[in-house]
């Protein structure tokens, strides 16, 4: 190989025909690098992808494509207006077709198609999180339906937020129903994969499931669900109003449908979701909750609300390995226990997951990671 | 007698004759019915091309002219001239713009030219119906009123003032000087800002011809160009100008502390208070909204030391309305709102300063007399200067701020020479454009400053690791190096964006002009009357129309005073023609035009409860002729039969 480097006009072309069309603006300021993550772990500069692929330089589509959690921390912040995470995918995409993907996200993908769900989960047992108990299925009479994450529905510890929503709705007398195992992922990380044409599959699936149930409203425990259903999905025919879990609480809280009366005696330190805070600003909203809970007292950290630091798990981060001490949840559990929090308080099922991974690999036994809705649940 | 119509069709190099195919519009006008001359040429604006129409208005014996090139913005005026010199009525001619409209605009060179001859079909049907119009001269007040003393207003009202013509000086705050006063040194030169400035200040207070208005606002103008009316409210100022002796007891007395504007609140002022030591004018006034007397009827403590007994606690807001020919708009710049730009931890960490507030932390004059210190009193072991905070950035500012690489050189060469600071310049490109700026910077490079070259993407006081512990960090990429760097700093600098004052809207709102998107002043020309504004006699000086340094500035300033000196050393105007007309039989009294008029030129008669249009101050824009619901208003030059054959002639597909 020759010491020099030729560009390669057919890679811009060919990611700005497949939607990448902001790749020209990128004028090498390294905003998106400074402002991400990863660097406070190991070495991940997404500029130097985006100037590769503008030139069609080799490397653009090496092993650090996988590394963006797609927390959108660069796009919120680039002077220029490049849609970069929107990039990462595009270019995934391309490299996907080729069947480069990373082995770990093959078996994922692999599981997506035959059973509708990341995490190997028998379609049949996706209600098995609810026991003997009888839960109320959405028939399109209640004005909500709960559309569960799969990653709630199969992870056993993702189970019990499952069962304290239950609790808290109830006690809140909230009309809704779950939509009850048909329901297949709703593709968020499929995509930034690049996997399109499993996304397309699973949209189409639920779009078709939810209009012939009759939903009209959508309760979602994930914001990743949340972002998908509201950005991706209405394109595609799937036209419903979706609303947070935490928004929810605080309008119930706020109404007085639910009172906490139980004291929660906790130091909680609340983490953002970047799918949550970033990408679809709801930040006041579940600090709204834990502040009127009794007994908790709440505080931040160092970077919060637009600045969070993510947990690692978007952009199919989740399924893939990554050391313990390159971990951002490890970075930000220990950030916790320094500023005396007890309690890891948040409002995603993938931040749960990357949490409680990372309190097992600390062996912090006595952390307690928590959605927000499972505070309200011991609060009531 | 039938009109006889000359069409003329411009190349405009290849700008339009590279789309459209000129001889077919030729070709097209020849048929027309009372075209009894059509040809084309390379570039009709050119002395040969005005020398054709010329020739042929007089050989041809045209009595109509229709040119088809650009927009009537720049070249109507100079056809219209070539017109009068073969004698023919300017307002006998019309211009069809198939650049702009046309040629610009489309690819498809056989849609573009059967456009273009639809373009010209039009204004050749509106010209049959021309009708000649004199335009009319009006004398003009010889005095320029200029609003805003900062450097550019001085500039222009020291030009004016010393060619002979009277000046009114209309400035907000206590003292002119505006944001170089606040300077302590300038690039590149690095000569100190109040040596030179100050005794531009006097020359002004001191100037025969010039009237200076300090704590005063312009409320109202009316008129047109040379013949402007301002209304100017004087702010009381409680002090009484002929007695103070600016002797300063009572700004020692005062017991009142409140942020002063002119320290970036880094420093109290007193109420009763002068901007800075140096202030033009020395007398001061007092803050009514802070006086402990106006809030609570106690106090009067200046009253009791002032030995010429110079104060008046029954001081009243005047207003003075002054007629002036020309006004110079140099009302300056403001600064973006750094609380706006939370990652960069203004407002969140004391040591994060905006530019001007290490400009007044620096000067002599300033807080801590120019000795550059953290919060805490300590010298800062290091020092990040971050470029482009808000600026070049589409979440904030899309343009270049274009004084931020050179002040945040001045502030590293300041920084090394009073300290033993490390500095960084954290830098997406250096703009060192200017007279000397390259030289500058070469030397900031031999000084020892650190340059990387990466925008700073944050800065937090979370630290990982001790060599972090205690101080800010600055998170950026060295892109070319390819490495993220976390600097631990004591003190970070934000060169902040430079951005149009907060009530810009207002002002612009006040003087008739434009504002471009960037929300500064519309120039008329962007380069050829970067000084003057779409209304005749309102010219811009300074920063109020983008963003400049201080040599930009003061050339500014003095360009408007030549083109302002130039209107008024004529004398007399030329009053555009094109106006509208109030026809008294059909006017039904409701007013309604006079709502719509956006330049005041409709009088209402209480009398005879009829409107009529002030023919010297409209500008025949038509929005009264087209909301009149009797269709009681004409608008020459664009009459209804005019307009209407306009249309017609368009949609009369061949």
């Amino acid at each position: 190989m020759s010491h020099f480097a030729t560009p390669m006009m057919e890679v811009p072309e060919m990611i700005a025909e497949v939607g990448g069309k902001t790749l020209d603006l990128c004028y090498q300021c390294g905003t998106c690098s400074g402002t991400c993550p990863w660097n406070l772990v190991r070495d991940f500069r997404v500029r130097d992808i985006i100037t590769r692929a503008q030139l069609g330089l080799e490397g653009y589509e090496g092993e650090d494509l996988w590394m963006c959690a797609t927390c959108n921390a660069c796009v919120d912040r680039c002077p220029q207006g490049v849609e970069i995470v929107d990039l990462v995918r595009t270019i995934r995409m391309l490299i996907a077709e080729t069947g480069a993907a990373p082995k770990t996200l093959r078996a994922v993908l692999g599981s997506v198609q035959s059973n509708g769900n990341p995490w190997s989960g028998e379609p049949s047992a996706r209600m098995a999180w609810a026991g003997a108990d009888p839960v109320p299925a959405f028939d399109g009479t209640p004005e909500y339906a709960y559309f569960t994450c799969c990653t709630q529905a199969y992870d056993p510890r993702n189970a019990k937020v499952i069962r304290a929503a239950a609790k808290v709705m109830d006690a809140g007398c909230v009309s809704y129903g779950f939509v009850g195992g048909g329901e297949w992922c709703c593709g968020d990380a499929v995509r930034k994969t690049g996997a399109q044409s499993s996304f397309q599959r699973l949209a189409d699936h639920n779009i078709n499931l939810m209009n012939g149930l009759g939903v009209k409203k959508m309760l979602v425990p994930s914001p990743h669900c949340l972002n998908t259903f509201r950005k991706e999905y209405p394109e595609l025919g799937g036209k419903w109003e979706v609303t947070h879990l935490v928004e929810l609480l605080r309008d119930l809280v706020r109404s007085g449908r639910l009172a906490m009366k139980t004291a929660v005696p906790v130091k909680a330190i609340y983490h953002d979701p970047c799918y949550l805070g970033r990408n679809n600003d709801i930040y006041d909203a579940p600090r709204d909750v834990l502040r009127g809970v009794p007994g908790l007292q709440l505080i931040e950290f160092a970077r919060t609300r637009d600045e969070a630091v993510c947990c690692g798990g978007g952009g199919g981060r989740l399924w893939m390995e990554t050391p313990v001490n390159e971990r951002f949840a490890v970075l930000k559990l220990k950030e916790a226990v320094a500023k005396g929090a007890d309690t890891v308080v948040t409002a995603c099922p993938y931040c749960i997951s990357m949490f409680e991974d990372a309190k097992t690999a600390l062996g912090l036994d006595q952390m307690q990671i928590a959605d927000v809705v499972e505070i309200v649940a011991q609060a009531l | 007698m039938e009109p006889r119509i000359g069409v003329f069709v411009c190349h405009c190099g290849t700008n339009i004759a590279g789309v459209v195919d000129v001889n077919r519009v030729v070709e097209a006008a020849a048929a027309w019915p009372d075209v009894v001359f059509s040809t084309e040429y390379k570039f009709m604006c050119s002395d040969p091309g005005q020398h054709l129409l010329n020739d042929a208005i007089i050989r041809h014996k045209l009595t109509r002219v229709v040119v088809a090139a650009c927009s009537p913005r720049m070249h109507e005026p100079t056809f219209r001239k070539a017109c009068a010199m073969a004698g023919l009525n300017p307002y006998l001619f019309e211009m069809a713009n198939i650049r702009e409209h046309c040629s610009w605009v489309h690819e498809d060179k056989l849609a573009a030219t059967l456009k273009a001859i639809d373009i010209v079909r039009a204004a050749v049907a509106k010209a049959r119906l021309l009708e000649p119009l004199q335009a009319r001269m009006v004398p003009v007040t010889p005095k320029v009123l200029v609003v805003g003393g900062g450097v550019a207003g001085i500039q222009a009202a020291l030009d004016i003032a010393n060619a002979g013509t009277k000046v009114i000086m209309v400035e907000r705050s206590q003292s002119i000087g505006g944001h170089m006063a606040q300077l302590d040194k300038t690039f590149p030169t690095l000569d100190c800002s109040a040596c030179i400035l100050t005794p531009k200040m006097v020359q002004v207070a001191q100037h025969p011809n010039i009237e200076l208005m300090t704590y005063s606002d312009v409320e109202n103008v009316d008129g047109y160009v040379g013949n402007f009316t301002v209304k100017i409210r004087q702010r009381a100022r409680y002090v009484d100008e002929s007695t103070c002796t600016s002797c300063g007891v009572c700004l020692e007395k005062c017991p009142k502390k409140v942020p002063s504007e002119f320290d970036e609140g880094m420093a109290t002022r007193k109420a009763i208070y002068r901007s800075f030591p140096q202030a033009v004018p020395g007398r001061p006034v007092i803050d009514k909204e802070s006086c402990t007397y106006f809030k609570n009827g106690k106090c009067k403590i200046c009253e009791i030391f002032c030995e010429p007994k110079a104060i008046r606690w029954d001081d009243q807001d005047r207003v003075v309305e002054e007629k002036v020919g020309a006004i110079i708009v140099a009302t300056g710049m403001g600064l973006i709102d750094p609380h706006g730009l939370g990652q960069w931890g203004y407002g969140r960490f004391p040591n994060v300063l905006t530019g001007l507030e290490f400009e007044r932390l620096n000067n002599a004059t300033g807080p801590t007399g120019g000795r550059i210190t953290c919060k805490d009193g300590s010298e800062p072991k290091s020092v990040a200067i971050l470029h482009c905070v808000g600026s070049r950035d589409r979440n904030h500012k899309e343009y270049c701020s274009r004084v931020c690489c050179m002040y945040s050189l001045k502030f590293a060469h300041l920084i090394k020479e009073k300290t033993h600071a490390t500095v960084y310049n954290f830098y997406i490109d250096m703009r060192c454009f200017g007279k000397g700026y390259e030289e500058f910077y070469n030397r900031l490079l031999h000084e020892g400053v650190k340059f990387i070259r990466g925008k700073a993407a944050y800065v937090t006081d979370q630290a990982y690791g001790d060599e972090e512990t205690g101080k800010l960090v600055v998170s950026a990429e060295s892109t070319t190096l390819g490495q993220v760097l976390r600097v631990p700093v004591d003190m970070v600098i934000l060169a902040s964006a430079v951005a149009p004052q907060n009530d810009a809207e207002a002002v612009a709102r006040l003087f008739g002009m434009g504002r471009s998107p960037d929300g500064f002043f519309m120039e008329k020309h962007p380069k050829l009357e970067p000084f003057a504004t779409a209304t005749d006699g309102v010219y811009l000086a300074g920063s109020c129309q983008s963003p400049k340094d201080i040599p930009d500035t003061v050339a500014h300033g003095a360009a408007a005073a030549s083109t302002a000196l130039s209107m008024i050393s004529r004398g007399m105007v030329e009053v555009e023609a094109a106006t509208a007309e109030v026809l008294k039989d059909f006017c039904s009294g409701c007013k309604v035009c006079q709502d719509v008029c956006p330049y005041s030129a409709i009088s209402f008669h209480d009398d005879t409860h009829l409107a009529e249009v002030n023919a010297s101050v409209c500008k025949g824009c038509g929005t009264c002729v087209a909301t009149c619901p009797s269709s009681a208003i004409t608008g020459h030059h664009f009459n209804d039969l005019q307009v209407l054959a306009q249309i017609d002639a368009a949609f009369a597909w061949e």
